[in-house]
């Protein structure tokens, strides 16, 4: 079952002469435990896309459909954009983008009580969650404390913490070695299959190109072309 | 979970400086609002020490503290005749330019005395003086030390204000006068410590004070003007006398006119110190409205600080609600912190000021709810801000 489903997408920005086509005619399907990159040189539609599929981004034609829900169809088919995120999309980003004025576990229970949980029940959860990510020993230590590494996990235990259909991860890790990126990466890999979830990572780490399903390249606001792992 | 209280905790050392910088300012505002109060006080302590119910002054003036007012001194005895009048008394006030010329018990026995007294020896004090009848209506309030004028002359009741000690010596116009009693914040319209002195004395002083005046108008056969004249008269009323009543019946006389307690407070407040009071006003609002902009720019600041994690709320989902609680939980405890450093700095140094500084539970109330409003209104820039946040921002790229 595709959880991303993308058809016809385009985006542009300006108007007359000084318009950028950043999208065109995209095509694109994410299935349930399936991990995509998606790579190109700069100015190729990455972030666009990611923005696109995050619900931050108006599409200017196609369809999109998440987790099953047409999502835009011309227009916004959902008036509560940031419900549909809150519900069905959990955000890696490349800078962790953890509160610094909230410590490890508070990050993680601020996601879960953004869904109507009560703050004790949302902080056994996190606190659930951050063990699961071997990270649980530093769930009261604040941002600033923590190692790169460390602080990804955080973020990857906040991005799953209402447990969504669609994981978007931009460049995550980009700050982090060899090692630590191989273990951020299987981790998406564990949580993919896990959670049967969709995972769409933009990237230009080379060093983790073999840890997807699949890798789709974009050039010029087009899929230049597809390659799967072997 | 408040994320305001828990932005604050992160930096409170910063949050902290900025309240120690803005309660400055919100102290210097409510020290102004208490300097207006102040002066409304002082312009009424004098009427309210003299315990006035009415006021018979000369014909066509508003009274001695509004303009010259001259009535006869024998208009006392026709006042104290009316129906509904208790006492009357007749009183005068001059504003004069006093020298402490030291103390009589000191100069023979050695007697102590208290620092004021030391620092004030030799030195120029400005006083309104008070000339009234002994027993009668316009005498001294509630002394708090010492005791009041007896029968001789040349004696004072002075307020501590003026920082002169019982038993010290000041002298006006060449005459001198021991004080033998003190009051506390009995101070005229200007905020000059009153001093009474018998009625005599207070005649003889205004003789004396305008002698070449009165030297001119007896070589020119005038004879000079007549030493019997007051600048009032003062009446205390039966309790279920009609002032009002009264008062016309005393406007009938051509050569006076008649104010009650409540008119004479109202040419005090509204005529005399208007000037002042309009002034520390628009100070005071200019003050506000500086706090204000301040404020604004303040949460302003703090809100783009935190623009990649309003952001990323937004991104994560949080409501709006959630991220204009943020912004505007903070300001109103940025005011809050900054009034209530403000007020405790004031209320530790108010007595310093050389005016009276009167703030009570009603003036903190009153500026603390305004300092509310302005926080309330400052924040709208700061929420407007959040609010234009793009989720887009935090992803980057």
């Amino acid at each position: 079952m595709s959880l991303v489903e993308l058809q016809g997408i385009a985006k542009g920005f300006g108007t007359g002469e000084a318009r950028v086509q950043a999208l065109s005619n995209i095509h694109l399907h994410v299935a349930a435990g399936e991990v995509v990159g998606l790579r190109g040189p700069s100015g190729s539609g990455k972030s666009t896309l990611l923005n696109v599929v995050a619900c931050i981004l108006e599409p200017d034609a196609g369809v999109m459909r998440l987790a099953g829900e047409t999502v835009w169809e011309g227009r916004w088919r959902r008036g509560d954009l940031r419900a549909l995120r809150r519900e069905k999309i959990g955000f890696i980003f490349q800078a962790h983008n953890l509160l610094p004025f909230l410590n490890a576990i508070d990050n993680v229970a601020l996601a879960i009580t953004l869904s109507g949980v009560a703050l004790g029940e949302a902080r056994r959860r996190a606190e659930a969650l951050l063990d699961h990510l071997q990270v649980g020993r530093r769930a009261s230590a604040m941002p600033a404390m923590l190692s790169g590494g460390e602080a990804q996990r955080v973020a990857i235990a906040r991005a799953l913490a209402n447990h969504p259909s669609i994981i978007l991860a931009d460049e995550p890790t980009a700050a982090l070695d060899s090692e630590r990126a191989r273990v951020v990466m299987e981790l998406l890999r564990r949580v993919a299959r896990d959670q049967s979830a969709a995972v769409l990572v933009v990237t230009h780490d080379e060093k983790i190109f073999d840890r997807f399903d699949r890798m789709v390249n974009l050039r010029d606001g087009r899929i230049e072309s597809e390659t799967a792992s072997t | 979970m408040n994320l305001a209280l828990r932005d604050i905790r992160h930096k409170l050392g910063r949050f902290l400086l900025t309240c120690a910088g803005l309660g400055l300012l919100l102290g210097v505002a409510l020290a102004m609002v208490g300097i207006y109060r102040g002066v409304v006080d002082e312009a009424l302590s004098l009427t309210r020490a003299l315990g006035a119910d009415l006021w018979v002054v000369e014909g066509g003036t508003r009274g001695p503290f509004a303009e010259a007012s001259r009535v006869p001194g024998d208009t006392r005895e026709a006042v104290a005749r009316m129906a509904g009048v208790v006492a009357a008394g007749s009183v005068t006030f001059q504003t004069v330019e006093a020298r402490a010329a030291g103390s009589a018990a000191a100069s023979s026995a050695g007697a102590t005395r208290n620092e004021a007294g030391r620092e004030r020896i030799g030195a120029a004090l400005r006083l309104q003086i008070i000339g009234h009848e002994l027993d009668r209506p316009g005498g001294p309030p509630a002394l708090v030390e010492g005791q009041g004028i007896g029968r001789g002359r040349r004696e004072m009741v002075l307020d501590r204000s003026a920082g002169l000690p019982l038993g010290a010596i000041v002298e006006i116009g060449g005459v001198r006068f021991r004080v033998v009693g003190l009051t506390l914040r009995a101070v005229s319209s200007g905020g000059d410590p009153l001093g009474w002195i018998t009625l005599l004395d207070a005649q003889e002083l205004q003789f004396r004070l305008n002698a070449p005046a009165a030297r001119r108008a007896a070589a020119g056969g005038g004879g000079g003007q007549p030493q019997d004249t007051v600048n009032a008269v003062i009446a205390r009323l039966a309790p279920h006398a009609d002032a009002n009543l009264i008062t016309d019946d005393l406007r009938r006389w051509k050569h006076l006119a008649a104010l009650t307690a409540t008119e004479q407070e109202n040419v005090l407040t509204r005529s005399v110190v208007e000037r002042a009071r309009k002034q520390l006003g628009l100070f005071t609002g200019i003050l506000l409205l500086v706090s204000g902009v301040i404020v604004a720019l303040i949460v302003y600041m703090l809100t783009m600080d935190k623009l990649r994690e309003i952001a990323t709320l937004k991104l994560i989902g949080a409501p709006d609600s959630t991220i204009v609680a943020l912004v505007m939980q903070q300001a109103l405890l940025l005011g809050a912190t900054s009034f209530a450093s403000g007020a405790v700095l004031l209320m530790a140094v108010k007595d310093v000021f050389p005016r009276r500084v009167v703030l009570g539970p009603q003036e903190l109330l009153g500026v603390g709810f305004v300092v509310f409003v302005i926080c309330l209104l400052a924040s709208l820039l700061g929420v407007r801000a959040a609010l234009r946040i793009e989720p887009a921002q935090a992803l980057g790229g």
